[in-house]
């Protein structure tokens, strides 16, 4: 009970207070969505995150000679997360969009990925003409591909799942006919034993779908997203940043997307 | 506090509404009925009979709801999916679909709660108003359609509302298999607008309100006329 009551305390305290700026010394604290997102990042045998994400998160830190650190937080949360302080920086696949840019900050994109359509062979989807109409769709909560499908497919039933794991599930299961995810989750998939016997459309680039992928800071925290785009432009100019997207993916995944020169 | 994302999500809101409201009727109203089911097999004279009652009851009461879903939905599902006659037959859209999972898995677990609840309200009725019954020449059957049950039923009135209301919030387990109820249409919004507390503060006080409902309709029950023994 006395822990309840704290708990309450701090909460009241949090919203209450104004925000003590951290100190210049604190480490910067990078948020990645506890549910693992493979290759971007997830977590090894021995509880250490791995993947594109924290890959590229070190050699930034690096780059900027800070100290850092990496923190998950469910995705769901992640937004309230970053508000709240618990996190500085949102480093977890988050697409820059009109309607997130209302409450987050994004530096420049640091990847972009197309967009897959992925139903079984047996299906048959024509995706260029509108062939997904009656379908059921499958997709990650809280992702722009929601979106898409509620504009272009807006009778449609999609049911959302909370990793991109389940989504794979169903579609495996049939309980799905399609699914709509990112253009890595597609190969990811693809290459199991489980993606066999299914066919992958890329999507024409919508607005909709964003303009790459950002990482996220606090409206206020300007130094913070100047420090981190410039650190980004860095590792991309000398190299760092080919070494890692090659160490996990077979595209160049520099927005925008492009095959390997 | 901002609820400017209700308006374009009411649609989908009232959908988890109406999915959490067709839940809690379909397996309440299937539950019961096997609830009476199991009562009457655990109180049967033939000892195989009561023990395998008396099993199926210990099974569902000791094991977690979520994780009966998770078997029915997981298990049950991806075992019908292997089969390529159901898979691409024409059940396949009942099937595929997860509130039927749910459903059965809530009918199982009221049927288990329930039945135990039953049998003691049966075991509750005072013997003698059955060798009434019996003494007016009727045989077990109407006794049980005309006196036992009733009888019963409406004891229980006050504790079934409150299984009832336990129902609807189990509902909420609907969200985790893909289910769009009404905490599942609420965690949608919250996921695309980044509103994360206001839709799960309306929620909480829609179920509030159906909890209200359930109770004011066994209140009506309770008060009126039906399930009262032969005047």
């Amino acid at each position: 009970m006395k822990r309840l009551l704290l708990a309450l305390l701090a909460t009241s305290a949090v919203t209450v207070l104004p925000h003590i700026p951290a100190r210049a010394d604190a480490p910067i604290i990078f948020g990645i969505s506890a549910e693992p997102y493979a290759p971007f990042s997830y977590k090894s045998p021995a509880g250490v995150w791995e993947g594109f994400e924290p890959d590229l998160a070190r050699a930034l830190c690096e780059q900027m000679k800070a100290q850092c650190k990496i923190s998950e937080i469910a995705w769901d949360g992640i937004i309230p997360a970053l508000l709240a302080h618990k996190i500085d920086v949102i480093f977890t696949s988050m697409s820059i969009t009109a309607e997130r840019e209302k409450t987050v900050a994004f530096t420049i994109p640091y990847y972009d990925t197309p967009v897959d359509v992925t139903a079984p062979k047996a299906e048959g989807l024509d995706v260029a003409k509108g062939g997904l109409k009656g379908k059921v769709i499958g997709v990650q909560i809280g992702t722009i591909f929601v979106n898409w499908l509620k504009k272009y497919y807006p009778t449609n039933t999609v049911k959302t799942y909370d990793t991109q794991e389940e989504v794979n599930a169903d579609l495996t299961s049939g309980r799905i006919d399609a699914m709509l995810c990112d253009g890595i989750a597609a190969d990811a998939f693809a290459k199991t034993p489980a993606g066999q016997g299914f066919v992958t459309t890329t999507l024409p680039h919508d607005p909709l779908f964003g303009n790459g992928v950002g990482a996220g800071v606090r409206p206020d925290d300007t130094a913070l997203k100047a420090k981190l785009s410039a650190a980004i432009q860095a590792v991309r100019d000398n190299g760092t940043y080919a070494k890692i997207d090659r160490k996990y993916f077979s595209i160049d995944v520099w927005p925008p997307p492009a095959d390997f020169k | 506090m901002n609820f400017s994302w209700f308006l374009p999500n009411l649609g989908l809101l009232l959908q988890g509404l109406e999915c959490t409201i067709l839940l809690i009727a379909v397996s309440g109203t299937l539950g019961i009925v096997l609830a009476i089911g199991v009562a009457l097999g655990r109180m049967s004279r033939s000892r195989v009979v009561s023990s395998t009652f008396g099993l199926y009851t210990s099974v569902i009461r000791g094991t977690p709801l979520l994780v009966q879903i998770y078997i029915l939905y997981y298990g049950l599902g991806s075992a019908f999916a292997a089969l390529p006659w159901l898979r691409w037959g024409p059940l396949w859209p009942y099937l595929r679909n997860g509130f039927w999972y749910v459903a059965l898995t809530l009918v199982l677990s009221n049927a288990a709660y329930w039945g135990e609840l039953i049998r003691s309200g049966m075991r509750a009725i005072p013997p003698g108003e059955l060798e009434a019954a019996s003494a007016f020449g009727m045989g077990r059957i109407l006794t049980l359609r005309r006196i036992w049950l009733p009888r019963t039923l409406r004891n229980l009135l006050p504790a079934l509302a409150g299984e009832t209301v336990m129902l609807m919030k189990a509902t909420a387990l609907a969200s985790t298999v893909a289910v769009t109820d009404l905490l599942g249409a609420a965690d949608i919004v919250r996921a695309q607008t980044f509103h994360v507390y206001e839709p799960l503060l309306l929620v909480a006080i829609v179920y509030l309100l159906l909890t209200y409902g359930i109770e004011s309709v066994y209140g009506r029950v309770e008060r009126g006329k039906v399930l009262r023994p032969g005047r």
